[in-house]
């Protein structure tokens, strides 16, 4: 009986000093949010102890990759859980457990791992957020060339053949149609002059009944 | 007893019946003919189907009662469209000649109105142009995934959005920024966008080759231009029709408000919108059935091409609207999304609280408790309403470039629906400009500005080009808002004098006779009694009612057009500024000249014949071929 109220008072005292050391608004720790329902829809799963210690076990594995220490499940502390699932978390020194491990610090583990622990959760970093660490932007890798460019390179060039192309043809039927209209000309003087040589060989050929739609133009 | 005003000398200025029959026969002169019947109606169908008819008409027809609308928009189709539709076709078909050609013949006085046409053909598709240019823009852009106009850049820092972007949408800054780079005023010029330069070019270039021999080339070039429209909305109704929303978008559309037919501006705004989606008054109509055959029916022509764009302006709303309710649709989810966020994350609520439907009690339930309806006025929760999201009507370039855009964006596979749409705008487009060139050429031709042996291919040449200088005002930062002002007053009052004085002249100085003499000898039997009334009095009088009430309303009200300005207070609304005085005069040139140019000609002509005498335009040739007929026993 004598030994177990010892244990008891040790026991109060290493809650309610854990409990202190998580609480909402704690100033080294951050509030986490999920938000399974929009991510996964359908195919979400439940949020249940296991993957507390998902958590708690990735969060450490982030401040190890960060710190180097040997950081363990137990030094994440989780409280205040609510339905909506969100909870603050603190994680303790793996030296001291009763020393906190300051904001900042915390903050770079998580920013450096955040694509680990947000796959770890099937989640992104809109729907696994921690208030407070802003997702970092990903910068669009831009393009060799503009796409338009290319585009407007291949229709400008289609379009310039084309007119090429037909100018071409225009300028050679006009030659053609000269060429025509000159052997046509001397052709029909040729008629003419023979005609009238024969039907009246001692009168001036009269030109004033002839048909000379042909060879002016109107 | 018909009032006819004296013409002296229009029998040696027309040709007559007989050489019509003459011409007919021999197929003689170098005027250009139709290869079929097709070809002619679709070049005209392309013309007078433009990008009015899909962004204008739907925004008209949901702003003003919806399905009521139809009802003064199809009285002022019969009443005003087909009427002046039938009389550009007749009088083209009759006189054979382009607008000036045909103005002059029926009285020198009248070169004017042929003049004016043209000069309207040309301001208006200077600016048309541009508008096709921004279309092939937004086309080049679509060759890839995500579109670009999709999602945000990041600024310099990478450290966040760029807060132009952020605080209006991706949709909006890529049209206003990276497009138009438009700046905030209209005084604030800079260099030219080079961008935009790019595709004047292409667009300007991609027309010259379809018009490069007149309707040698456009005539083929409409069985693509023409048709493919048609088919890209076809598309776009059965793929609207699968979209979650849709439905409720032609459902807005189309419900009837009867209360809006006794609104007088609803018959004005349909009787403005008959008027200018029917292309009239630009003098390519005219031009292009004066190339048709002499007995032609040109009255089944009109009443066919009219029917088909009262028909294409109500299946483009409808599939307009089907994908304006989709997009409202999907704003209305986001919306809501948001709120029950914001209230999950408030009250630490599990997310299954709020399932389809029940917001609004889990809602109510919440602000039940006094903590509860504290923390939610301390949200700033915003209201959701489908019919405001609705009901945020566009017009316009808006409608195209910024809201059909960001509907775009939301479909699944969007490159290819912005390929289709963007297609489909710029065949709209183009085969509207194809009567414009028309009108311009026609009559650079007719008034004999170039020497006669130029080859049309050099005169179409240098008219893009002339006009693709000029153009590149609109690729200024400030474009948008010249561009603006081109089209509200190049485009309208000057329209609305031209086609008075066309039907006036019509019935009034060549004379309801002879015209109705000349339908008769054309397609055989006279117009009825619905024909001349409406010639002679209906159309002129609701054309005149228009023009008044335009006028006073334009005179009337300060001039003020819409900025983007990211350091005003209601960023991103737009915002209405006055314009400067300076451009007061502009708008006069634009409004009032083509006008002026109507009495301008006629003094001219006036003064030609009252102080010049000899220089009467009838040649007297003492020949033996002009005084005995040679071909009367053909």
């Amino acid at each position: 009986m004598e030994d177990v109220v010892p244990l008891l008072l040790l026991l109060l005292c290493v809650s309610s000093a854990a409990a202190q050391l998580c609480a909402p608004d704690a100033s080294n720790g951050y509030k986490v949010r999920l938000s399974l329902l929009t991510a996964l829809g359908d195919e979400a799963y439940v949020w249940n102890d296991s993957e507390m210690f998902l958590f708690r076990a990735a969060m450490a594995f982030a401040m190890r990759t960060a710190d180097g220490q040997n950081y363990n499940v137990s030094n994440v502390l989780v409280c205040d859980e609510t339905p909506r699932v969100s909870f603050w978390f603190v994680v303790t020194s793996p030296l001291n457990s009763s020393l906190l491990v300051e904001r900042r610090q915390v903050e770079e583990a998580v920013r450096k791992s955040r694509n680990r622990i947000n796959s770890a959760f099937l989640l992104t970093d809109n729907t696994l957020e921690f208030l407070g660490i802003p997702p970092t932007l990903v910068a669009p890798t831009p393009p060799s060339s503009p796409p338009w460019l290319i585009v407007f390179g291949v229709v400008m060039g289609a379009v310039g053949a084309g007119i090429v192309l037909v100018l071409g043809t225009s300028v050679m039927q006009s030659r053609r149609e000269k060429k025509k209209a000159q052997t046509g000309f001397e052709e029909g003087e040729e008629e003419s002059r023979a005609e009238g040589n024969g039907a009246a060989s001692d009168s001036v050929y009269n030109l004033s009944f002839s048909d000379d739609d042909r060879l002016t133009q109107m | 007893m018909r009032l006819v005003l004296p013409n002296p000398g229009l029998d040696d200025r027309i040709p007559s019946h007989a050489d019509l029959e003459r011409m007919e026969k021999e197929e003689a002169g170098d005027r250009p003919k139709w290869d079929n019947k097709a070809q002619y109606l679709l070049t005209c169908v392309g013309f007078c189907v433009g990008l009015g008819n899909v962004w204008r008409f739907s925004y008209l027809c949901q702003s003003h009662g919806g399905g009521a609308f139809m009802i003064p928009f199809l009285i002022l189709v019969v009443l005003e469209g087909i009427p002046l539709l039938y009389l550009e076709f007749a009088i083209g078909q009759r006189l054979r000649k382009g607008s000036v050609g045909v103005w002059s013949a029926i009285s020198p006085y009248l070169a004017g109105v042929g003049v004016a046409s043209m000069t309207v053909s040309f301001l208006v598709g200077m600016y048309y142009n541009t508008i096709i240019a921004w279309v092939m823009w937004y086309f080049f852009n679509s060759f890839q995934s995500p579109l670009p106009w999709s999602q945000c850049p990041l600024n310099d820092n990478l450290t966040d959005l760029v807060s132009e972007c952020k605080r209006s949408s991706p949709v909006d800054y890529f049209w206003y920024r990276e497009t138009l780079n438009t700046s905030v005023t209209i005084e604030d010029a800079g260099g030219v966008q080079w961008w935009i330069v790019l595709c004047l070019a292409t667009a300007w270039s991609v027309l010259y080759i379809c018009c490069i021999r007149g309707i040698e080339t456009t005539g083929k070039a409409v069985y693509v231009t023409s048709t493919l429209p048609y088919v890209v909305l076809t598309i776009f109704l059965i793929r609207g029709l699968t979209l979650k929303g849709s439905v409720d978008g032609i459902k807005f559309l189309f419900t009837p408000d009867l209360d809006e037919l006794v609104n007088p501006e609803t018959w004005l705004d349909a009787g403005a919108q008959v008027f200018y989606s029917f292309s009239l008054a630009f003098g390519g109509l005219i031009s292009f059935s004066s190339y048709n055959s002499i007995h032609n029916n040109c009255e089944q022509d009109a009443v066919i091409i009219s029917i088909i764009n009262g028909f294409t302006s109500i299946f483009a709303a409808t599939v307009i609207y089907s994908i304006i309710g989709f997009r409202a649709t999907e704003q209305f989810d986001a919306c809501l999304h948001d709120n029950i966020l914001l209230l999950l994350n408030a009250f630490d609520l599990s997310e299954g609280m709020f399932t389809e439907g029940n917001y609004d009690e889990v809602l109510q339930n919440l602000n039940s408790t006094i903590s509860g309806s504290e923390v939610i006025q301390g949200l700033d929760l915003s209201t959701c309403n489908l019919r405001t999201f609705l009901s945020e009507g566009v017009e316009g370039t808006g409608l195209a470039f910024i809201v059909f855009t960001e509907a775009i964006t939301k479909m699944p596979v969007s490159p290819l629906w912005s390929v289709l749409f963007f297609i489909m705008l710029f065949c709209l487009g183009l085969s509207t400009m194809f009567g414009s060139i028309e009108g311009v050429v026609v009559p650079l031709q007719d008034l004999q500005i170039f020497p006669k042996n130029c080859p049309k291919e050099v005169l179409t040449g240098v008219v893009c080009l002339v006009s693709f200088s000029i153009a590149l005002i609109f690729a200024l930062p400030s474009g948008n808002y010249w561009l603006a002002l081109f089209d509200s007053f190049a485009g309208s009052i000057p329209l609305l004098i031209i086609a008075f004085c066309e039907m006036t002249a019509v019935a009034y100085l060549y004379g309801m006779d002879r015209f109705n003499k000349d339908i008769e000898f054309m397609i055989g039997h006279k117009p009825n009694i619905f024909w001349q009334a409406a010639w002679r009095v209906v159309s002129p009088l609701i054309v005149l009612v228009i023009f008044v009430f335009y006028f006073v309303t334009k005179v009337n009200s300060e001039l003020t057009y819409l900025t983007w300005n990211p350091n005003s207070e209601n960023f991103p609304v737009l915002e209405a500024i006055p314009y400067p005085s300076w451009v007061y005069v502009i708008i006069f040139v634009l409004a009032g000249l083509p006008g002026l140019f109507i009495p301008a000609f006629a003094l001219y002509t006036l003064f030609q014949r009252c102080c010049c005498k000899k220089n009467i335009n009838i040649l007297e040739l003492n020949t033996v071929s002009a005084k005995v007929n040679m071909y009367e026993n053909q």
